[in-house]
């Protein structure tokens, strides 16, 4: 029996059904994502330094350029599909237009390209330069499955780790050296405080595998690697408690790698580490606080 | 005789029609049948991929659920599914079926070949892909169980062994190993393609004719050539570091569980560069011959040339050369040189221009036209929509300072779900639901095709639209559980939302599987011809005989996508009719 | 409607319906003598079929050497003792190439029994060369140099096992070749080239991979 209706489906109340519903799909998919975009509810943290505003405006530059390509496309092809329906007219015959294509990849090319250019600055400033003279430095090192500071302690020096020190079980994490004495006044915690506005340099390592620091509202991620020391810096504009959540997937412990950030008043900040320096010499077996200490 | 004729004649017998059940179905050398073969394997490892996202998604949600199979879900075992669910379906998934399953069933045919060059390297190819996905599934069931250290499979945590987690020792070999076959079987897929295109092609059928499914199996077997050899490298190091004590990748001093590591030297950043410059070529094999698809099927139902045919050439082809030098863009964060960082970042804006290209070109293909909806038309339109939207967010990703708020986040996630998990898929459903007739002598129901589309369609953008918006709040990856984190535990809305869509989308394809399977038994019986296309596989029956063209091995005279020629009496110029043959069939209107 | 008699009044694109270029365009031969053939894979396959898969080898060591010289440049290298035979071995390989050339003048002569000795004598000398390479690796061990002894013990395992490897597969298709004696989809003459191009391969990929080795030291 000959089939009535050809199986491209020629009919035209129920193309112009389909074409329709195809379109509205995607008005609203373009408008709805649209809508929680600007939505405030599910945007970035706040951003609590200039790095991390500078990485902000350059997100925003590519939203606007993203998004205009993107409202433009969808609907473009929305309105393809509803006009271009079969009606029963004629395709037009035509293999393309050469100068239509000439003058689309040009644009495109100043266009995307162009906004990797303006990427440069907030990229530049974290990692083409070091962190100023004088930034209060913290040593990271990252563990399965936890986050270890070190601060220098009273006598401003960093001790000496050793490898063959390191014991989780028996409260070294890091391996200081018990036969330094540099390093018996060091500070090793599991979180860290910093003062507002004051260029803070970390100093990136961990003891076993691949995670990565993360820090939400200073736009701030960095790998921490086997072998390496890494560097970064930040300067923190507003005093707060900020959650760390390691970025790079470590083991079964993963997503428990927690740690806080917190961002003092320098005020605070001074009697915090001097509350902590105190803690340690009481661990120490020190009574009496040495004479004046450099200032951190 | 002449030797030429000779050695014509005497390959000419080396194909005729096997029989008996084995060499006609099992170990078959009609590069057909071996289409099928890699699109059926295709078929179960993405059942079998879904099944684990679905866990997946469920832990996330509910995660004190009691699941069959896995029982109450660990840290450790949703890291091994979440591993495993990524590796099987970009290797056995996105590279298996529109590259391997489509491309050797079409290719020859699309060319007016009777089979691939090399049939026998062929047929080792997918034994070489099955004993891969065989290895690559015993994973699970070894001691220690499944790899956890994700698709990418990081080293130091992907080298030192078990001490670093379940499923790093046996699982992790397992993983290794598997993924060597696959390379092997991988380049003699791409040695076969690229010499079957270049050399036997039919009489007419210049490289600027060769329909646009052609050039992106083409371009994806170029690179299938060049990348495959290299992570093949790279899986045969970290095996040294695992077993022979080596250490290419391992560093001194590193301390596990108070335990010293006994390596030193290596270097993790070695690895991550070994496995990307693999794995970026990797992803557009997976998308090229979804473009080709889509290109080839909105023309088809459009009734309209392609749009800029030879833009559409040059823009795969620059796709294939820049994708060589982005592979940095994986590893901003990762400690790597910053400044060949911004220069990976501008490749990498650079590459988005081809893309862009096409999606004008796709546009300018339906602009003017006279479109029909079949489902392998809708899903060709789905397909333009998701790479736009998939496209775009990489953008974000390629600069490496607005790269550091998202890196590693959800918005990750989302980009490479929408343009390889979606997109590509798109274009295997296109393919499908195009090529069905054609392969099987049958249509699949347009009924349920509709429904299907309908609901992935809008599935699927339930489910990955709104992971942008948890990557920005900083909702990361790979995390078993996200309540501990006071900022990711507000996101859990967003998280169920996505869990509900993924089970009704999910849903959806279970009524693929009903039409095709279905379909291949009691679908109405397909003509030569039904969707009235131009390109070579179109004048052959539905299935095919054995040798393709039955000995009548056509010449090709126009380009592939001749619809609508004005004053004409058909809408279409099928390849093979000669002027003549269009006068006749011109005459008679 | 007029009929259209000619192909230039169809008015198409650049695609359009004109008559196949004379010389076949670009593609592969149409029918062969027999009319009607079903598949005919012209030669000239084979040799690029050889050539893609030389290019994925070629490949493969590439990431091989690249991560040689991205490990050497780490602290820890100790230059390796190159054990001596390998000059011996190499010699063996050159000359081996030098042999199967010979072999293949003179089958082009017309000699297949000087076909056959001079092949011969090039696949022993692959058996010679693998044999030659085991005994370098004896000689390491014995002198307590092994495969995680150090990186550049690691990689001379490593890059000579992956060669060593593939000249084995040389040798067996050197044997292949030595003994068929019928052919069916290509020539004799055809099957000695192309397993003496992949043959010089091996060569130049070992002189380079051993410059690599001890020049870098």
């Amino acid at each position: 029996m000959a089939r009535k209706r050809p199986f491209q489906g020629s009919s035209s109340r129920g193309s112009a059904a389909v074409a329709i519903a195809i379109a509205i799909t995607l008005v609203l998919i373009t408008a709805l994502t649209c809508y929680y975009f600007i939505w405030p509810k599910w945007w970035f943290p706040e951003a609590i330094s200039a790095d991390a505003r500078d990485v902000d405006r350059q997100f925003m530059a590519t939203l606007w350029v993203t998004g205009i390509t993107f409202i433009a496309s969808q609907l473009a092809l929305a309105w393809a599909v509803v006009r271009y329906r079969n009606r029963g007219q004629r395709a037009t015959y035509s293999h393309g237009n050469n100068m239509m294509e000439i003058v689309w990849t040009a644009a495109t090319v100043v266009v995307f390209v162009g906004l990797g250019f303006m990427a440069r600055d907030a990229w530049a400033s974290l990692h083409f330069r070091s962190a100023e003279p004088g930034a209060l430095q913290i040593e990271v090192t990252a563990q399965q499955f936890a986050w270890n500071f070190r601060y220098p302690g009273a006598d401003g020096i960093w001790g000496r780790t050793k490898v063959s020190e390191i014991s989780d079980s028996g409260g070294n994490p890091i391996g200081l050296d018990p036969a330094d004495p540099a390093a018996a006044d060091d500070l090793v915690m599991p979180v860290f405080s910093v003062p507002v506005d004051r260029e803070v340099e970390l100093i990136l390592k961990t003891k076993d595998v691949t995670h990565s620091f993360a820090v939400r509202e200073l736009r701030l991620k960095q790998d921490t690697v086997p072998g390496l020391v890494i560097r970064v810096h930040f300067k923190a504009e507003k005093p707060g408690q900020y959650e760390i959540a390691c970025a790079e997937l470590c083991g079964l412990g993963h997503h428990r790698m927690r740690s806080f950030l917190t961002v003092l008043s320098q005020a605070d900040y001074d009697k915090w580490l001097a509350e902590q320096m105190a803690l340690k010499r009481e661990e120490m077996g020190l009574s009496e606080p040495e004479p004046e200490q450099p200032k951190q | 005789m002449t030797t030429q004729a000779h050695e014509a004649h005497a390959h000419g017998h080396a194909h005729a029609a096997p029989t008996g059940f084995i060499r006609k179905w099992i170990f078959s050398l009609d590069h057909k049948v071996i289409g099928i073969q890699y699109y059926l394997l295709a078929l179960v490892a993405v059942f079998v991929g879904m099944f684990l996202s679905l866990y997946m998604r469920i832990n996330l949600v509910w995660p004190n659920m009691e699941l069959p199979l896995v029982g109450t879900m660990t840290p450790e075992k949703y890291l091994a599914l979440l591993t495993m669910h990524g590796t099987i379906m970009v290797f056995f998934v996105l590279t298996t079926a529109p590259q391997s399953g489509f491309g050797n069933y079409f290719l020859p045919i699309q060319i007016g070949a009777a089979d691939m060059a090399f049939p026998v390297l062929n047929m080792l190819s997918f034994w070489f892909t099955f004993v891969s996905f065989a290895i690559m599934l015993a994973a699970f069931f070894v001691e220690g169980g499944a790899p956890i250290s994700g698709w990418t499979g990081y080293a130091p945590l992907s080298a030192v062994g078990e001490i670093a987690g379940p499923g790093l020792g046996m699982g992790q070999t397992l993983w290794v190993v598997s993924i060597v076959f696959f390379c092997a079987a991988s380049l003699m897929g791409a040695l076969n393609f690229i010499t079957t295109l270049i050399d036997l092609r039919v009489k007419g059928l210049t490289l600027m004719r060769m329909p646009l499914t052609c050039w992106a199996w083409f371009v994806t077997a170029v690179l299938g050539l060049l990348a495959f050899g290299v992570l093949a490298a790279a899986g045969i190091l970290l095996l040294l570091d695992r077993h022979a004590g080596t250490s290419f990748f391992i560093p001194g001093g590193l301390v596990i569980s108070d335990k010293l590591i006994p390596h030193s030297g290596g270097s993790p950043l070695l690895w991550q560069h070994l496995f990307w410059f693999f794995g970026h070529p990797e992803v557009y094999i997976a998308i090229l011959p979804g473009m080709g698809v889509a290109s080839h099927v909105l023309s088809t139902f459009a009734r309209k040339p392609i749009f800029g045919y030879r833009a559409m050439v040059f823009a795969m082809c620059a796709i294939g050369i820049i994708g060589f030098g982005v592979w940095g863009h994986h590893m901003f964060q990762s400690g790597m040189n910053p400044y060949t960082a911004f220069a990976f970042s501008l490749l990498t804006m650079g590459i988005g221009v081809p893309s862009a290209i096409k999606t004008f070109n796709w546009l300018g293909t339906l602009w003017g036209g006279q479109i029909r909806f079949t489902t392998a038309m809708m899903f060709a339109i789905g397909f333009v929509s998701l790479f736009v939207s998939g496209g775009v967010d990489g953008l974000f990703l390629a600069q490496p300072s607005v790269d550091r708020g998202l890196h590693d986040t959800y918005w990750v996630v989302a980009h490479f779900h929408l343009i390889m998990g979606v997109a590509a898929i798109f274009g295997i459903f296109s393919a499908t639901y195009f090529w069905f007739p054609k392969m099987f002598g049958r249509m699949l129901n347009e009924t349920l095709g509709k429904i299907h589309f309908w609901i992935t369609f809008i599935g699927v953008y339930c489910i990955f639209m709104p992971m942008h918006y948890s990557g920005m709040q900083g909702q990361m990856r790979r995390y078993p559980d996200s309540t501990g984190i006071g900022f990711l535990s507000e996101l859990q809305p967003i998280q169920q939302f996505i869990t509900y869509a993924a089970f009704v989308t999910l849903g959806a394809q279970l009524l693929f599987l009903l039409n095709f399977v279905w379909s291949l038994w009691r679908g109405e019986r397909a003509p030569m011809n039904p969707w009235r296309a131009t390109t070579l596989e179109w004048i052959i029956p539905s299935p095919p005989p054995h040798d393709n063209f039955a000995g009548n091995v056509p010449s090709v005279y126009r380009g592939p996508y001749e619809f609508s020629v004005p004053d004409q009496a058909e809408d279409f110029l099928p390849q093979h009719l000669t002027p003549a043959e269009v006068g006749a069939q011109n005459g008679k209107k | 409607m007029t009929p259209v008699t000619t192909a230039e009044e169809l008015h198409v694109g650049h695609g359009g319906g004109t008559p196949p270029p004379r010389d076949g365009g670009n593609g592969g031969r149409g029918d062969g003598a027999g009319g009607g053939m079903a598949h005919s894979v012209p030669l000239r396959a084979y040799y690029l079929g050889l050539s893609l898969g030389l290019v994925s080898i070629l490949m493969f060591f590439m990431a091989l050497v690249s991560a040689y010289l991205v490990r050497k440049g780490r602290g820890d290298w100790q230059p390796l003792p190159v054990p001596q035979i390998l000059w011996a071995t190499t010699a063996i390989l050159v000359t081996s190439s030098l042999t199967v050339e010979k072999a293949r003048k003179r089958l082009a002569e017309g000699s297949r029994e000087g076909f056959r000795v001079w092949w011969g004598v090039t696949t022993l000398l692959g058996l010679a060369f693998l044999g030659g390479q085991w005994m370098a690796w004896m000689q390491l061990r014995e002198a307590g140099v092994f495969l995680a002894t150090n990186p550049s013990s690691s990689f001379f395992y490593l890059l000579s096992g992956a060669h060593g490897v593939h000249v084995i597969g040389g040798v067996l298709a050197l044997a292949a070749v030595f003994v068929r004696r019928q052919y069916r989809r290509v020539t004799q003459a055809a099957a000695a080239e192309m397993a003496s191009i992949y043959w010089h391969f091996m060569d130049l990929l070992w002189v380079f991979l051993l410059l690599l080795l001890v020049l870098g030291r």
